[in-house]
């Protein structure tokens, strides 16, 4: 139990790492020439990270049988929130100025900011009801619901890899990952 | 008479030494003052000066520079790494001698290979302050040192066929890692990059070849050791390290135009009301330092604000069309 306690302190703790470091290095000018962009886009490829981590607890847990990562589920997800609001609040702030009808144009004439908005109005509802209390209320219909963790996956590389102007190398690796975890819940549906 | 001055001023800068942005201002109001001096000595003389920078020249600007490290830190070099940070590192053991050769062919009287001494005779160099955007909406002030592009076209003497002219980029795994395939397998772009400009484009005033910025030599990243500069298109067309000019009769296609030919044109030209399919142009991001508040947005401007020098060149042409 105290390990287990231990080891949720080490993941929070990891997680907070490289928001820290992002900070740090805005700080002391170790971002680049061109620091907000280099913010924006670490910050929403942690969001795609921890979501892809949560993601792959469960193939994880059924092929090790290692049960005590389905604690960290949860957690993951909800860093993956954390890392995504302060992707939209950097685009808000420095990127949008923080004026509202750019916000709009760019959300209606850019196809890939409007994949990122669905996915993060996805994702709010699963924020909503991850707790325990919300999980009992809502019954068989939980799981159903965060099943939307998959579009929104999808949506997030999607993201990814439509505002990327030529090099399609790094995108393509998360692109696999989730390929995949996705290629194995198929499998598993199938099978079953 | 001034330009032959301000030659000798500017080559009297040791290329390897380390200029703070204090010391380069100060040498630049030195220069401006001798330019005024000069000016003086031959209005006495009676002579005028016939390329005497105006104010309207678009060859400098009052704007703030961009800091010499953002200029060397932040660079759209592909053949390196798309990582704009990564370049910088992975060009310091790329330091282009006097030998580097210029094959310059086609539509000419005088084709061959000209090492870059030899194009460094025929021209003389200069110092030009000029806005760079960049198609993906971030810009920079920049402090060029190098020479008016039509100098050399003069030299080399198109004949009347000549309707364009293709620059390539050298083609070298070795130097360009970035040229080869990436972790899976793909091409970043069709190498060697090539951009293009029409005859009255290359012949422009305002275009120009940069063998220096901030008082130093080309620092590889930035394209040494000889890059072109059209300042009122996007940055994209300002090719790097060239290595061929060919002067054609037809248009050439350039390498971004053949990657993606709904997002870039062979134009290219500065333009706030002609959005790139993914991203608008109506403002773009200022950097002017690397601290975290160093970046600003602000209106762009039709043709990068050089509309007065450029506009006429595309007069009743539909530039939504020839983006």
């Amino acid at each position: 139990m105290l390990s287990y306690k231990l080891s949720k302190v080490v993941a929070h703790i990891t997680c907070w790492v490289p928001l820290t470091y992002l900070i740090y290095a805005a700080y002391s000018r170790q971002l680049g020439a061109d620091p907000q962009e280099e913010m924006l886009h670490q910050l929403g490829l942690w969001t795609l990270i921890y979501l892809l981590i949560g993601l792959s607890i469960t193939p994880l847990n059924r092929i090790f049988k290692w049960s005590v990562l389905v604690k960290f589920r949860r957690m993951s997800g909800l860093y993956a929130f954390l890392y995504l609001i302060l992707h939209l609040t950097v685009f808000f702030i420095f990127y949008l100025e923080l004026n509202l009808v750019f916000l709009w144009d760019e959300i209606l004439e850019r196809p890939y900011i409007t994949v990122g908005m669905i996915a993060t109005l996805l994702l709010i509802p699963l924020v909503v009801t991850s707790t325990k209390k919300m999980q009992r209320r809502l019954g068989s219909n939980w799981k159903k619901l965060h099943k939307l963790v998959y579009p929104i996956a999808i949506l997030g590389i999607t993201h990814f890899i439509w505002q990327s102007k030529s090099d399609l190398n790094e995108p393509l690796l998360y692109l696999i990952w989730l390929t995949v975890l996705l290629g194995y819940r198929v499998n598993k549906a199938r099978t079953k | 008479m001034k330009n032959r001055k301000l030659r000798s001023v500017l080559s009297s800068i040791k290329d390897n030494q380390v200029t703070t942005e204090n010391i380069f201002w100060g040498r630049r109001e030195f220069i401006k003052n001798l330019a005024v001096s000069s000016v003086g000595i031959s209005a006495l003389g009676g002579s005028l000066l016939n390329a005497a920078p105006t104010a309207n020249s678009g060859f400098t600007t009052v704007e703030p520079l961009s800091s010499e490290y953002v200029v060397t830190h932040h660079n759209n070099f592909y053949e390196f790494s798309t990582s704009k940070k990564k370049p910088a590192e992975m060009a310091k053991d790329f330091n282009p001698g006097k030998d580097w050769k210029v094959s310059i062919s086609g539509e000419i009287e005088k084709a061959g290979d000209y090492t870059l001494e030899d194009i460094l005779k025929k021209t003389s160099i200069e110092e030009r302050i000029y806005r760079l955007r960049c198609v993906e909406a971030w810009s920079m002030v920049v402090p060029w040192r190098g020479f008016q592009l039509s100098q050399l076209i003069n030299y080399v003497k198109p004949t009347s066929k000549a309707k364009f002219v293709e620059f390539k980029t050298l083609e070298s795994r070795s130097v360009f890692p970035g040229q080869n395939r990436g972790s899976l397998g793909f091409h970043v772009l069709p190498w060697p990059y090539k951009e293009g400009l029409r005859m009255d484009e290359a012949v422009n005033p305002l275009t120009f070849i940069a063998t220096g910025v901030y008082g130093k030599d080309l620092p590889g990243q930035n394209g040494a050791p000889l890059r072109l500069i059209v300042p009122w298109k996007y940055g994209f067309k300002s090719i790097k390290s060239i290595v061929s000019m060919r002067f054609l009769d037809h248009q050439p296609q350039n390498t971004w135009h053949k990657n993606a030919p709904r997002e870039y044109g062979f134009y290219a030209n500065v333009n706030p009301e002609v959005d790139h399919p993914r991203w608008s142009q109506a403002r773009e991001r200022r950097i002017t330092d690397e601290s975290f508040f160093g970046v600003k947005k602000i209106p762009t401007q039709m043709f990068n604000g050089y509309a007065e020098q450029v506009a006429h060149m595309y007069k009743g042409m539909d530039l939504v069309r020839n983006f």
